[in-house]
């Protein structure tokens, strides 16, 4: 595992992904994602599809690599199919890759098609599995016959990345970044910035506020923190994928965290929120929040640990850190879930959905970090693994 | 100018019933691929309209003037006002930039300016700028128009944030001009030479030759050219989402952000639940009567300037 993750590895390791996978199965499938959409059921011709990849997945090389008592267990070869959040998707593409050298005959083939569409496609029953920026809800599990069980995989900060030359360790108190998002405070040189900003040189210019212009689980976490903290947000704005942002101030709209990235390097006097780890591969300065406790927090692994650490996690796994505790601990993080069922009709699936898992819980916490995503912590790990050891009665997780 | 129905050849013996048949049966051909384009526009329609019916019932056509859009669950309002305004002033304005210049560089073209070899190379160019992606020129105009943009209005002292109505139309306007040029040039290129011939003959000069008879003559193609750009700008996704700004707001200023339909389609329909499926495939299909109704007034301006023109 290299160490920094530069964009063009990650575009590597896509392509690696596109490549391991017969053409015709991947064409296939993203053309029956965009008809799920539709409504119309395609379990069958999915189905059908499915083997007919598998088949031509087939005659590829089945020699084993070192790791004798995982090539055996499955029986064969086994494919997985996943579709959901596009956040995760840089670190799932990569563990699915690594998974695949230590147990050649488990493939595993994520989408980044949206955590919405991955939730309809996961009740659809098109995909083995889901994945989730927000943990399902209680009538969203109900529409899923063979039972849910959430598996938080890992997570990530969102940061407020900002263009202001000169000013580096930008400090925003709670009320402020509020404001700032409410189209209130419009000037880097308002009072409210230049009180917990002493000394630093703020320019008499207008913020430009750059938002996701899609729909995505970052903007639905990041305003679902704000309107936690702020009764004024909740009632002008509200929280969800795509909100209506104010029609005071400048607000900018950008299509994806890459495009929200790239408007915020382009214009000076822009802040805008995107997730850490394509703030830390870009070199975007990012802002200090003040938390919960009054702190300053710059966000961190460490700090976003503390903040995952300070929620108590419910039995069904699903929790969300909307104002975490602790003096140390960075305001904006989210976990990310797996969406896995109860029960699978295909044992092998079963058996190759709690490896998958095994393998996140265990060697992806690691490649996690080096792509800016925050490690588990070791409590959430264990729980997570007792939930998903439930899959398959004939394999049993193990923590390393 | 009308053309006529050439006669058939008198021909000198009957033909075989062979011939007839196969006559007959390349008429059907035909006439089923003909009508297989028409179901095709007719079921593309219905499917979007079905799928907006809920957004239809609850927002009637009050969907078209309002400007509210808000997906947060709870507090749903969809009005789809400033990306209309949005779209038909980006296609507006790259039109009135990409036609006098396509038009112009069509001219320049089809007409004996300078030698046919570096004509060749010229034609070839421009119909090359058809052939890029339209991310890179999404690409192209975040990392080069808009900071020259920038650097220009800053010699005004006018601040510039930067996606914005004018940067996309520009963008716009460079998409579609291959387009223009390339159309009008083919059929500036077909007219008949006697036409030329005989405006020179009759002591026209070049001047009055281009203006009084030959783009008359061509009108139907420049104008048919046109309203290809004219849907081209209208439907235009990807550039349009990178640089226009998707703030759903309507604003007097050309500098400041705003959302085109198709780029609203393009940001909001993979997340989108419930309702706001309905309000996008609304929106979907008032960009298909929007793009219909400029092209029946486009087909209702060649006839009038042919009528003018016979």
């Amino acid at each position: 595992m290299p160490d920094q993750k530069s964009p063009s590895a990650l575009w590597q390791i896509k392509v690696e992904v596109l490549n391991t996978f017969s053409h015709k199965l991947i064409g296939c499938k993203i053309m029956l994602q965009n008809l799920s959409k539709f409504r119309i059921d395609l379990r069958l011709t999915a189905s059908v599809l499915l083997v007919a990849g598998l088949a031509a997945c087939g005659g590829g090389t089945t020699t084993s690599t070192g790791i004798m008592d995982k090539t055996s267990p499955l029986g064969g070869k086994v494919a997985l199919t996943g579709a959901g959040a596009s956040f995760p998707a840089p670190l799932y593409q990569n563990w699915f890759i690594e998974l695949n050298k230590a147990v050649p005959d488990l493939q595993v083939n994520y989408q980044s098609v949206g955590s919405g569409a991955g939730v309809e496609q996961f009740t659809a029953e098109t995909v083995d599995f889901g994945a989730s920026d927000t943990g399902m809800k209680d009538e969203e599990i109900a529409k899923v016959k063979r039972g849910v069980i959430l598996l938080p995989m890992t997570a990530g900060s969102i940061v407020l990345a900002y263009n202001l030359p000169g000013v580096t360790d930008l400090k925003l108190a709670r009320q402020t970044y509020v404001d700032i998002a409410r189209g209130k405070i419009t000037k880097w040189n308002d009072p409210k910035i230049a009180a917990a900003n002493p000394g630093a040189k703020l320019p008499d210019k207008p913020i430009t506020f750059i938002h996701r212009s899609d729909g995505s689980g970052t903007t639905s976490v990041f305003t679902k923190h704000l309107s936690k903290i702020s009764p004024d947000f909740d009632k002008e704005v509200g929280s969800g994928k795509s909100v209506e942002w104010p029609k005071t101030g400048t607000f900018v709209g950008a299509k994806g965290n890459e495009g929200v990235t790239a408007q915020i390097q382009q214009t000076e006097g822009s802040i805008g929120y995107i997730e850490y780890g394509y703030a830390k591969q870009n070199n975007l300065t990012f802002a200090a929040l003040q938390n919960k406790a009054g702190k300053f927090v710059v966000p961190s692994d460490e700090s976003a640990g503390i903040s995952l650490g300070a929620a108590k996690m419910p039995p069904d796994l699903r929790v969300s850190v909307t104002d975490p505790e602790g003096e140390g601990a960075y305001p904006a993080v989210t976990y990310t879930w797996i969406l896995a069922y109860k029960n699978y009709p295909d044992v092998a699936k079963a058996k190759a959905m709690e490896m998958m898992i095994e393998y996140g819980l265990n060697e992806g916490q690691a490649i996690a970090s080096t792509l800016g995503y925050v490690p588990l912590p070791k409590s959430v790990r264990e729980k997570v693994a007792v939930a998903a050891d439930a899959i398959s009665s004939e394999y049993t997780i193990k923590l390393k | 100018m009308t053309v006529g129905i050439p006669s058939p050849p008198p021909s000198s013996r009957s033909r075989s019933a062979t011939e007839k048949e196969l006559d007959r049966l390349f008429e059907g051909t035909a006439l089923t691929f003909a009508l297989f384009i028409l179901l095709l526009l007719v079921a593309i329609g219905l499917l979007v309209l079905v799928q907006a019916w809920p957004a239809v019932k609850e927002y009637g056509l009050s969907f078209l003037w309002t400007s509210a859009w808000n997906p947060v669950e709870g507090r749903q309002a969809f009005g789809v006002l400033p990306m209309v305004y949005g779209t038909l002033l980006t296609s507006a304005l790259s039109l009135l930039i990409a036609v006098p210049l396509g038009l112009g560089t069509a001219l320049f073209l089809s007409e004996n300016f300078i030698p046919l070899k570096i004509r060749t190379v010229l034609v070839f160019l421009v119909e090359l700028l058809a052939a890029i992606p339209s991310v890179v020129y999404g690409l192209w105009g975040i990392f080069v128009l808009i900071p020259a943009l920038k650097w220009c209005f800053g010699l005004f002292g006018v601040s510039f944030t930067g996606p914005s109505i004018l940067a996309a139309s520009l963008v716009l306007s460079v998409m579609i001009l291959p387009i223009i040029t390339a159309i009008s040039r083919d059929s500036l290129a077909a007219l008949p030479p006697e036409l030329r011939q005989g405006s020179y003959g009759l002591g026209a000069t070049r001047w009055g030759t281009i203006f009084r008879v030959l783009i008359p003559a061509a009108i139907s193609g420049i104008v048919g050219g046109v309203m290809l750009a004219l849907g081209r700008a209208m439907g235009e996704t990807m550039a349009v989402t990178m640089l226009v700004g998707n703030a759903n707001t309507i604003s007097s200023s050309l500098l400041q952000p705003g959302n085109t339909i198709a780029s609203l389609l393009a940001n909001q329909f993979a997340e989108a639940k419930g309702i706001q499926v309905a309000a996008l495939m609304y929106a979907a299909f008032i960009l298909v009567i929007l793009t219909l109704i400029v092209n029946i007034l486009a087909d209702w301006i060649v006839r009038k300037l042919q009528a003018k023109y016979d």
